[in-house]
């Protein structure tokens, strides 16, 4: 148990972070003694992550303190966090495949002997001893390339711990690891907070975060909750702190006239990545696929407009097959697509707004074969006038335009194809509020003009505050189907860990 | 709701016009034909532009596929190769009694199958074009001299090869530039005004938006290779005619003399930017550069280094360019209003 009365090990108070227009924490306190286990929880989009980066130096705060070892801090770079003895395990490390184990711990400290010369025998002989104190056999001497990702996370703790890291974070170290592999770290994190060292773990799956941790520090929407002791909470406690916000006022939901079935999905399998999806689209219905960042819905997206391959299964559009791997014959049978990636994959970002949202109508603007830019202007500004997108002209490029407003672009793009079926992957990420609402009421208003949404979105609250029905996905299967009355936070949350509460 | 209309363009035709890259490189081959005109005694010759024209003929054809496939940020150095297996196969069927039409239509195809096996390389295998054509630029140049060995084919019929030289009336045009005039107008129609033209800009910019958007880049680049090798055959038919001989080696190192020219006419090496009028205006700078040049008696070897550097400087002022447009981007940006405060739309 975490001694309140000791001074902290890593203190954060009111940190806040923006980047432009958007913010990311506005005010982020966090509190992690030596010899504690500390959990840090929150939906996707809370803010966890750029909290790890502001402590590893791979960004700056805008304001508040960070006190570290009680040392005030500012980091610049990781090279600087790194010496203050702060370690971060990622999810997927990242070491170098071709080097040795051992390479890869002392990567720029070598153990220098005679002459200056790197002393392999002593960094082989340190390697063992730091496995061996943590009781894991790994050869120090194979190469990092073909180890499994539990091991490569051993051995960023192994560094960390040669280091003589205070602080180490683990940013989801679980979510790829085995049943086996998980018992592994957490006796290596129980081994860490005995020598006195705090640690901090970031988790999606609460029973871990139980079974591991001592405290447990909530997050929301880029702020601070509230901290508990883990004995005196329990998991439904931490699910509402996490999502607790009045969904309903924020959304303005049409209630819309159901149709007919406009995308029909059946079995729709990629190995490894998703398996046996199958699912409809109705005209006039907004469909959510929730789950947690990584569970496979915006694989399953692509695959359906097909940008990857998929392995099995079929996609029907109004009653029609389309083609596998071909977002040409996609578009063709009246499908949208708004990917998560605006700037790589949304938009041409050095092209100006016209060619941008003339991208996917452009075929259909020639006269005798040619096109022309007078043709190309005259067909947009329809669309960039009911997106109100901002811009001083049309041959603007689309890269000096603020996140909402290249978004705008990006419907408008979509919304001038006049698709049947609108599949959009995050449709507020990294913009402001103002356009976010304006995104959110003019969803609702094509489904009421009939058009199949298909929305993916990490933000609960858009998730139940939009859809008509909720599909959740966990690990690459949908895991339940929610009616717009049936989808509550908890039940969500629920089935979108279900298989690991399942597993445990 | 009432439509909101927006300008079209954010400075007027003539400042896009005069300021744009293409109006540079124009503007410096008039500068130097008008000085040449009037200081180099032979430049205002009909001839010097008859041999000027005659000399750049087989870059300005090669120079407009290749503008296409530069822009979607792949390059193709087998060109010359081409060139070389056209001449080759030109002669050696000649030689076996083919009539001359059936010679040239199968070098033409050869052109297509060469192309298009670069295409499918790199556009459907996914290997980097760098690496395909400099593979393909020693195979197919290797194919050539195979074909003829170190003997040339040079008993062509003089229709043909005078042909290849006529001029149109007293101007000092040769024919063969209504061959290239028509090609140019295909190829700017094709790039500037249709719209699998403007998903070659899109790919060169952002592969992966265009393919998002529905273009169909794997077919597009396969396309574009098609065409560099066809015209690249074409080009190797009127080399052989133009010098009345067909060798295995002609036209060795034309693709880097090719690349220069549409560099030095705007295109960006990276893809999505450039013209052809400025690529057309680029060939014809390295024409009229070098004809005054060798008319006042400078040697092949300062010719080069000129054109050299001048390709560098061009290549530098793009940066600089750039670089100044980026910086008065983001003052504008930084005067402009700023975002909806956030908050507003959550009461």
């Amino acid at each position: 148990m975490p001694n309140p009365h000791s001074a902290a090990m890593l203190q954060l108070n009111d940190v806040s972070k923006s980047f432009g227009p958007v913010v990311a924490l506005r005010s982020v306190n966090l509190e992690a003694h030596a010899g504690s286990i500390h959990a840090l929880v929150g939906e996707n989009g809370a803010g966890k992550s750029t909290l790890v980066k502001i402590v590893a130096g791979v960004h700056r705060r805008d304001g508040g303190d960070f006190v570290l070892d009680g040392q005030p801090q500012d980091f610049g770079s990781t090279a600087e966090s790194k010496t203050a003895g702060v370690a971060v395990i990622y999810q997927e490390p990242t070491l170098f495949p071709d080097l040795s184990v051992t390479e890869n711990i002392f990567m720029g400290r070598q153990i220098l002997g005679r002459g200056r010369r790197i002393d392999k025998a002593a960094m082989y002989a340190e390697a063992e001893r730091l496995f061996a104190g943590l009781g894991v056999h790994i050869d120090p001497r194979r190469p990092a390339l073909g180890l499994s990702i539990a091991d490569q996370q051993i051995i960023e703790i192994a560094k960390a711990i040669s280091l003589d890291a205070k602080v180490l974070i683990m940013d989801e170290p679980t979510a790829a690891l085995s049943g086996v592999e998980v018992e592994r770290l957490f006796t290596v994190a129980r081994q860490l907070r005995d020598e006195g060292r705090a640690v901090v773990f970031i988790s999606h799956r609460f029973d871990e975060v139980f079974a591991l941790c001592d405290t447990v520090t909530v997050m929301r929407d880029g702020s601070y909750i509230a901290t508990r002791p883990i004995a005196e909470t329990r998991i439904g406690e931490i699910v509402n702190l996490m999502v607790g916000r009045e969904v309903a006022d924020l959304f303005p939901k049409q209630e819309t006239e159901v149709g007919d079935v406009v995308l029909d999905v059946a079995g729709l399998t990629s190995p490894g990545v998703f398996h046996d999806v199958s699912f409809s689209v109705r005209r006039g219905e907004i469909v959510g696929l929730a789950g947690l960042v990584g569970a496979g819905r915006s694989e399953i997206a692509r695959a359906v407009f097909g940008v990857d391959r998929y392995a099995a299964g079929t996609v029907t559009m109004k009653g029609r097959p389309v083609p596998t791997a071909s977002p040409h014959a996609a578009i063709r049978s009246g499908m949208a697509f708004i990917p998560e990636d605006r700037r790589q994959q949304g938009l041409v970002t050095d092209g100006s707004v016209a060619e941008n949202i003339a991208a996917v109508i452009r075929q259909h603007l020639t006269k005798g074969g040619l096109l022309t830019r007078a043709a190309e202007n005259k067909a947009v500004t329809p669309w960039a006038s009911r997106l109100e997108v901002k811009t001083s002209s049309l041959d603007a490029p689309a890269r000096t335009m603020s996140g909402g407003n290249q978004q705008k672009v990006v419907i408008a793009k979509w919304l001038a194809s006049e698709p049947d079926l609108l599949i959009i992957d995050e449709p507020t990420r990294g913009i402001d509020v103002g356009t976010k609402s304006e995104v959110h009421r003019l969803l609702s208003e094509l489904a009421g003009q009939g058009m199949a949404i298909l929305m993916i979105s990490s933000e609960l609250p858009e998730v139940l505050g939009m859809a008509d029905r909720v599909l959740v996905v966990c690990e690459g299967r949908l895991t339940a189907e929610l009616s717009r009355d049936e989808a509550t936070p908890e039940r969500v949350m629920h089935a979108a860990t279900a298989s690991q509460e399942m597993a445990s | 709701m009432s439509e909101k209309t927006y300008p079209a363009y954010a400075h007027p035709l003539w400042r896009r016009l005069l300021l744009s890259r293409e109006a540079a490189v124009i503007a410096l081959v008039v500068i130097i034909s008008m000085w040449g005109y009037s200081n180099i005694p032979y430049f205002g010759d009909t001839l010097t532009l008859t041999y000027l024209l005659l000399d750049m003929t087989t870059i300005l054809l090669i120079a407009l596929p290749m503008t296409l496939v530069i822009i979607t940020g792949e390059i193709d150095l087998s060109v010359a190769s081409v060139v070389g297996l056209s001449s080759a196969l030109v002669g050696l069927l000649h030689e076996h009694g083919l009539g001359m039409a059936a010679s040239c239509l199968a070098a033409l195809v050869v052109g297509l199958v060469c192309g298009a096996f670069n295409g499918f390389l790199v556009a459907y295998v996914g290997l980097p074009s760098l690496a395909v054509t400099i593979g393909t630029l020693a195979l197919y140049r290797g194919i050539a001299v195979g074909l003829l060995g170190t003997t040339a084919v040079t008993d062509f019929p003089t229709g043909w090869t005078d042909q290849a030289a006529t001029i149109i009336g007293a101007t000092g045009i040769p024919t063969v530039m209504i061959l290239f005039l028509v090609l140019a107008v295909v190829f700017i129609l094709l790039l500037h005004f249709s719209p699998f033209g403007r998903g070659i800009y899109d790919i060169g910019l952002s592969s992966e938006a265009a393919q998002f958007s529905g273009v169909d880049v794997k077919r597009t680049k396969l396309l574009l290779f098609v065409f560099t090798g066809v015209v690249s055959a074409l080009a190797g038919i009127y080399f052989t005619l133009r010098y009345g001989s067909a060798r295995g080696d002609n036209a060795t190192g034309l693709e880097l003399q090719v690349i220069a020219a549409v560099l030095l006419g705007g295109v960006s090496i990276f893809g999505g930017r450039g013209k052809l009028p400025g690529v057309i205006a680029g060939v014809l700078l390295i024409g009229v550069i070098s004809s005054a040049l060798r008319l006042e008696g400078v040697t092949v070897n300062v010719i080069n280094i000129i054109i050299g550097l001048l390709l560098v400087l061009s290549v530098l002022s793009t940066s600089v360019l750039a670089w100044v447009s980026d910086v008065a981007a983001r003052r504008s940006r930084g005067k402009a209003p700023s975002q909806t405060p956030a908050g507003v739309a959550s009461q």
